[in-house]
């Protein structure tokens, strides 16, 4: 079986690196930032107008959001918004040991505060343990919920969502 | 007899964006809908949309339907509910109401929103109780709140396929696995990914082979095809099922169209038969307009500019817009329908479209040696 979002259904990880919303390797460690896994031009520009420090631009409807990673504070407000459910928050200057990552959530199974879950990667598959640090709700989400779960860092590219059927 | 100046028939999202603008411009409308709540599809879309500020994106599917049937009634279009429209004459249309009375309608201009259905594949034990639509499940989980079964296997990998995947895992069931018989993902990476972050499987190239059980669905098999969608032998693998759901495409709801005498032509990117129609929306009876799924299968942005567009070209063929303020209007829908066809996922319902309107043009040069039939001279 190939790789890549149209043969499999998730990008593969050259096509994240060449998407211009996914952050550079050196951004990635020097604090919190969006990641962006939107590789296909849909026509859809709901981040464009989220983000309240103007760093993802999309320029017009079909075109790929891009991240100014300068810009980006890692503040995590685009999240609950992208109708693709596909924006993450990666930081890994969190402790010398673990990264966190959130990720927008809308299944039922809500874990809570401090549970401890099993970390899935973008096939859905058990990587690692995770501990949930924050259940970000809030009326302007309309429902969605950011989940924050800490991981060993060595995951930080990997754990893109939690075990849902929590099994833990 | 009823009269109105144009009737909308079908309160989806395009019916109502058709109603609202020519309901705007001055004319009297009257919006027609066999269901007992307006919206169509609306109300079983619980995720945000996708496109611009424009189309509601970032809002949930029932909560742009509230808004819409709001700007209706506020703009004063009349809704007729729980009416079926069983015919259209010339310009009279024959509706049953919920009441069991017939009435008729008179209308100067009539545009069929009358959407789209689901189709469906063939495969031993498809009779079976447990094998449904994928929108059939969608409204029973959305709109009943019943989920009719624990396991399911999703049959078709689209956009609908995977949105109702991902909707039925919502509502608390399993997904075993999406097999498409592509051999690629048929809809976009953002709904696969979100089903694929939850461990359902897309199985590209696999089709199902049969629904198994006794009384009602007990397991599928699935098979794996080749390069040429034959089956693989030995490739069959057996899912402890209750639910088959079919995404298999939808296709234009042609009765009234074709009723009212409107031509039509075959285009599979537009989910195969549609009604001919010109860059107005106008079929090729003068008058008589279509818009959204029932003029070619697209999605929801698209729905909502051809409603517009129907909406603004009924409104100036009666006169309440002029050539000029309608020219801008359509012209400004034009661009953004043409925005939303742009894309891999676009190109070719924007090709598929440009054939109709060219068939339209060609049709209307033939006509009457050369008079267009159904343009007022």
């Amino acid at each position: 079986m190939g790789e890549g979002v149209a043969l499999t259904g998730t990008p593969s990880f050259e096509e994240l690196e060449r998407s211009p919303g996914f952050p550079s390797r050196k951004r990635l460690l020097t604090g919190p930032v969006a990641v962006i896994e939107c590789v296909q031009e849909i026509p859809c520009d709901v981040c464009g107008s989220v983000c309240p420090y103007n760093a993802i631009n999309v320029p017009s409807l079909k075109s790929l959001p891009q991240l100014d990673e300068t810009k980006c504070v890692g503040c995590g407000a685009c999240i609950p918004f992208c109708p693709g459910l596909a924006i993450f928050l990666v930081d890994s200057t969190y402790s010398r040991e673990e990264t966190l990552v959130s990720f927008p959530y809308e299944l039922p199974a809500l874990p809570e505060l401090g549970a401890v879950v099993e970390a899935t990667d973008r096939l859905g598959r058990g990587v690692t343990e995770g501990r949930v640090v924050k259940v970000l709700e809030r009326d302007g989400f309309d429902g969605t919920v950011v989940l924050t779960i800490a991981i060993p860092a060595a995951f930080a590219q990997q754990v893109r969502g939690i075990n849902m059927r929590g099994g833990g | 007899m009823l009269t109105t100046d144009v009737a909308v028939i079908g309160s989806g999202v395009s019916g109502l964006l058709a109603a609202i603008e020519a309901s705007k411009a001055g004319a009297r409308v009257q919006l027609i809908d066999e269901n007992a709540r307006p919206g169509g599809q609306l109300f079983k879309q619980i995720h945000k949309f996708f496109g611009s500020r424009r189309h509601y994106a970032g809002i949930r599917g029932f909560d742009i339907g509230t808004r819409l049937l709001e700007a209706a009634r506020d703009n004063g279009v009349e809704i007729m509910l729980n009416s079926s429209v069983f015919g259209v004459f010339g310009k009279e249309i024959g509706i049953m109401t919920g009441e069991g009375h017939v009435r008729w309608l008179k209308a100067e201009a009539i545009i069929l929103c009358c959407g789209a259905s689901e189709k469906v594949i063939l495969f031993p034990g498809w009779t079976l109780p447990g094998v449904m639509g994928a929108g059939a499940a969608q409204t029973l989980i959305n709109v009943h709140r019943v989920l009719p079964g624990t396991r399911f296997l999703m049959v078709g990998s689209g956009n609908v396929g995977l949105v109702v995947a991902y909707q039925l895992l919502q509502a608390g069931a399993d997904v075993v696995a999406i097999v498409e018989a592509l051999p690629r993902v048929g809809g976009w990476g953002v709904h696969a990914s979100k089903l694929l972050r939850c461990g359902v499987p897309i199985l590209v190239s696999h089709t199902i082979k049969e629904a198994l059980g006794r009384g009602h669905v007990e397991a599928a098999t699935i098979t794996a095809l080749d390069t040429k969608y034959r089956p693989v032998p030995g490739s069959e693998r057996d899912f402890e099922v209750d639910v088959i759901c079919l995404a298999v495409g939808l296709k234009p709801n042609l009765e009234l169209p074709l009723m009212a005498g409107c031509e039509t032509m075959v285009l599979e990117d537009l989910g195969g038969r549609v009604p001919v129609h010109d860059a107005n929306m106008e079929t090729t009876q003068e008058g008589i307009y279509v818009a959204g799924d029932c003029a070619g299968i697209e999605e929801a942005s698209t729905a909502m500019e051809s409603g517009r567009l129907a909406g603004t070209a009924a409104a100036e063929k009666l006169g309440y817009l002029s050539p000029e303020e309608a020219y801008d209007v359509k012209e400004e829908i034009r661009g953004v329908l043409d925005a939303l066809r742009e894309g891999p996922f676009g190109v070719e319902r924007r090709r598929a479209k440009q054939l109709l309107t060219q068939r339209a043009r060609t049709l209307r040069a033939h006509s009457n040696g050369g008079t267009p039939k159904w343009v007022k001279a």
